[in-house]
C-alpha cells in the first residue's frame, strides 16, 4: 500500500473545488439553522435553482455567464420567498416539511420533459462556463510534490475557497451586529424577541434569503466547475451532507462549516483510497469487499465517525461544548 | 461537574439574594406607602368599584374583547380600562381568562371580536411587535430567557430603534457603534438596578429561575415602556426573591410606569395594588381597591373561597 498517495488524495479532497463548494452551501446552512434556528432541509433546492439559473441562460439565450449567475441569485431570492411567506409565520417543523419537499419537486420539474428545451432534462446541459475559464490566471497545472490540480481546477478553487471566506468574513460582522442579536434571539425564543418589539418574521425572511443566495452560489461554482449539468446531481442526500458537515464543524460557528467540508471531504477521499488500495492489493481478501462496494461503505464509515462525535464532542469540532450543556427550554 | 462546585457557584447568589431582601425590607420599613402608591390611589378616589367602571386617565382601554376557542367563550370582557400610573392586578381562578386576554391585548392572540386602545391609539390586531414598540411590553409566565445569549445581550435586544437592527446598516460598525455604546451603557445600569452585573457576560441559559425573571424585567424595561404587563411575575420563586421583584415593581410604578400583573398569591395582590381586576368564567365579575375586592361578594364566591371570607370575618 503506498500511504503517501492516499494521504496525498485525502488532501486533494479536503481542498478540492467540491470541498469549498460544500463549504459555501454549508455556511449558508449555518445561517438558516446555527443562527436562526430555521430547519432547512432542502438546501439543495437553493443549489439548484442557482446551478440551472447559471447555465440555462448561458446555454439558451447566449448570455454571458455572469448575468447567469445574477439569475441564479434572482431565482434562490424568489426560492425563499415562495417557501418562506407561506410557512415562515407557522412552527419551524413546517419550513422543514416545505423545503425537503420544495427541493424534490424542483427537481422533478427541472429533468422533466416539459422542461426540456431549457434544462435539457435528464440529459442535462453542458459547456455553459467558457467565460469563466476564460478568466482563469493560471497557465499550467500545479504540481508540488504529491499534489497535482489541473490549471482549471485551481482557479475553481480559487473562487471557490475565496468566496467561502468572504461569506464567512461577511456572515462574522452580520452575527456580530445587532442585527446579529436579533437573530440568534430568534432561535432562542420567537415569543421573547416578538414580545421586545422584533419583527421576527422579516428576519427569519433575510436569514431564509441570505442563506438561500449563498446556496445559489454553491450550486452555480458547482455547475460551473464540472461545465455539465444533469438535475440528479441535486438528490435530496446532498442536503443531508451539508448538515453533516455543519454539524461536524460546528453549528453556530463561523468557521465550522469551513472545517467541517475539509473535514468531511478528507475522511472520505481517504476512505476511498484506502480501501481501494487494500483491495487492490489484497490486503482486504476480494471475497469481502470489491471495489465497486467502496462508495457506498465509506459513507457508513462517515456515519460511524459522525456518530461518534455526537457522543464525545457534541457541539462540533469548533463548538462550544459549555453551550450545549445550558438548559434550553 | 461535583456538588461542591455547583454549591459554590449558587452562593453569591444566595448571598446577593439575602442582602437584597434585608435592603427591601429596611426601605420598606423606612417609608410607609411610597409616592406612586398616594398618587395612585388619589387617582382613582371617586372610582366606584364596579366591573367596567371608567378611570380618570386610562392608559388601556378594552372594549367588547371575546375570544372564543371553539364553542368555548375564554374572554368576555365588556369594558375595562386601566389607570395610568398604578399597579393594576387581574385575579381569578384558573381558566378565568387571565392569560388570555393578556395574549390578546398584547398581541400574541387574536380575539373573536373586540377592540382595544393604548395610550388613546387603536392597537387591536396590531402585530405583537408593533405594540411593543409603542410602549406596551410584556413578560412570560415561563420566563423566555435567551439561553444562548449573554445577560447582557439579552438585555440590549430590547433597545427600540437600533440602526444596526437593519441588514444594509449591520457590517458597516461605524454606522451604529455610538449607538450600542449608549445602549451598552443604559444595559448595564439595568443589570446593576436588578443585581444581575455579577452575570453581565454569563449565558443567561446558566442563570436560576429567579434570576430569570429579573432578567426578563430588565429586558422589558430597556424598550422604556409606558405599560409592563407581568404574567404571574412570582410563580416559582422564593419568598426572598418575591420581596424583592415587588420591591422593583413598586420602584417602577413610582417612576410613572403603569403595571398590570397577572397573580395568584393573594397576600402579594393586596400589599401591592392599587387597583383589582377579578376574573372568572371569562368576564370581569368585580374591580376595585383591594379592600373592596376582599369584601366582595362575587369575588369571594368565585375565587377567595368562603375560608377566606370567614377569617375576613373574625378580624371584625
Amino acid at each position: 500500500m503506498d500511504l503517501l498517495s492516499i494521504l496525498s488524495n485525502s488532501l486533494r479532497g479536503a481542498f478540492g473545488p467540491e470541498a469549498a463548494i460544500y463549504a459555501l452551501a454549508a455556511v449558508g446552512l449555518n445561517l438558516h439553522f446555527g443562527y436562526t434556528g430555521l430547519l432547512n432541509f432542502g438546501q439543495v433546492g437553493f443549489m439548484l435553482v442557482g446551478a440551472y439559473g447559471t447555465a440555462v441562460p448561458v446555454v439558451a439565450w447566449g448570455l454571458p455567464l455572469w448575468v447567469g449567475i445574477l439569475i441564479g441569485i434572482a431565482c434562490a431570492i424568489a426560492l425563499a420567498l415562495l417557501l418562506g411567506v407561506p410557512t415562515l409565520r407557522l412552527r419551524g417543523d413546517y419550513l422543514a416539511i416545505a423545503t425537503i419537499a420544495a427541493a424534490e419537486v424542483l427537481r422533478y420539474i427541472y429533468r422533466s420533459e416539459w422542461a426540456e428545451p431549457l434544462t435539457g432534462g435528464v440529459f442535462g446541459i453542458t459547456q455553459f462556463a467558457n467565460d469563466f475559464y476564460d478568466f482563469n490566471p493560471f497557465s499550467g497545472p500545479f504540481v508540488v510534490g504529491p499534489f497535482n490540480f489541473s490549471a482549471n481546477a485551481l482557479w475553481v478553487m480559487t473562487v471557490g475557497w475565496g468566496g467561502t471566506l468572504l461569506a464567512c468574513g461577511l456572515v462574522a460582522l452580520l452575527i456580530h451586529s445587532p442585527w446579529g442579536r436579533v437573530l440568534r434571539s430568534v432561535r432562542e425564543d420567537e415569543q421573547a424577541a416578538r414580545s421586545l418589539g422584533k419583527n421576527i418574521f422579516s428576519y427569519k425572511m433575510q436569514s431564509l434569503i441570505l442563506g438561500g443566495v449563498l446556496g445559489a452560489l454553491a450550486g452555480s461554482l458547482m455547475a460551473i466547475n464540472t461545465q455539465a449539468l444533469t438535475p440528479d446531481v441535486f438528490m435530496p442526500i446532498l442536503t443531508f451532507y451539508l448538515w453533516t458537515i455543519m454539524i461536524l464543524g460546528g453549528a453556530s460557528r463561523i468557521m465550522g462549516p469551513v472545517l467541517g467540508a475539509i473535514v468531511f471531504w478528507f475522511l472520505l477521499t481517504f476512505l476511498d483510497s484506502l480501501l481501494r488500495q487494500a483491495i487492490g492489493t489484497g490486503v482486504i481478501p476480494s471475497g469481502w469487499l470489491e471495489s465497486s462496494d467502496v462508495g457506498a461503505i465509506r459513507f457508513a464509515f462517515v456515519g460511524l465517525g459522525l456518530m461518534l462525535l455526537m457522543m464525545f464532542r457534541p457541539a462540533g469540532l469548533l463548538g462550544k461544548q459549555k453551550e450545549l450543556r445550558l438548559d434550553v427550554r | 461537574m461535583s456538588g461542591d462546585q455547583e454549591q459554590h457557584e449558587l452562593e453569591p447568589d444566595l448571598l446577593a439574594e439575602r442582602e437584597e431582601l434585608i435592603d427591601v425590607e429596611r426601605e420598606l420599613e423606612a417609608q410607609g406607602p411610597s409616592a406612586g402608591a398616594v398618587r395612585a390611589a388619589e387617582a382613582l378616589t371617586g372610582v366606584a368599584p364596579e366591573p367596567g367602571v371608567a378611570k380618570p386617565d386610562p392608559i388601556l382601554s378594552a372594549d367588547g374583547v371575546v375570544r372564543e376557542f371553539g364553542g368555548l367563550t375564554a374572554v368576555d370582557v365588556d369594558h375595562l380600562e386601566v389607570q395610568r400610573g398604578t399597579i393594576t392586578a387581574l385575579i381569578g381562578p384558573n381558566g378565568a381568562g387571565k392569560s388570555t386576554f393578556f395574549n390578546l391585548v398584547s398581541g400574541f392572540d387574536t380575539p373573536t371580536r373586540g377592540s382595544w386602545s393604548f395610550n388613546g391609539t387603536d392597537i387591536s390586531r396590531m402585530a405583537a411587535h408593533k405594540i411593543a414598540r409603542l410602549g406596551m411590553v410584556r413578560t412570560f409566565q415561563l420566563t423566555k430567557a435567551l439561553m444562548r445569549l449573554t445577560t447582557l445581550e439579552n438585555v440590549m435586544l430590547g433597545a427600540t430603534g437600533q440602526s444596526g437592527e437593519s441588514l444594509w446598516r449591520a457590517p458597516l460598525r461605524f454606522l451604529w457603534s455610538d449607538q450600542e455604546r449608549s445602549n451598552q451603557k443604559r444595559a448595564d445600569v439595568l443589570l446593576e438596578r436588578f443585581r444581575l452585573s455579577h452575570m453581565r457576560d454569563e449565558f443567561a441559559g446558566t442563570m436560576s429561575g429567579g434570576q430569570r425573571k429579573l432578567l426578563e424585567m430588565a429586558r422589558a424595561l430597556m424598550v422604556e415602556p409606558d405599560l409592563v404587563m407581568l404574567d404571574e411575575p412570582m410563580a416559582g420563586v422564593n419568598p426572598a426573591l418575591t420581596q424583592s421583584l415587588l420591591g422593583h415593581i413598586q420602584t417602577l410604578r413610582d417612576e410613572g410606569v403603569t403595571i398590570i400583573l397577572v397573580e395568584h398569591d393573594m397576600d402579594v395582590i393586596m400589599s401591592i395594588s392599587d387597583w383589582v381586576v377579578c376574573f372568572a368564567e371569562g368576564r370581569v365579575i368585580a374591580e376595585g381597591r383591594p379592600d373592596d375586592i376582599r369584601r366582595d361578594k362575587a369575588v369571594i364566591d368565585a375565587y377567595l373561597g368562603a375560608r377566606r371570607s370567614l377569617t375576613q370575618e373574625d378580624d371584625k
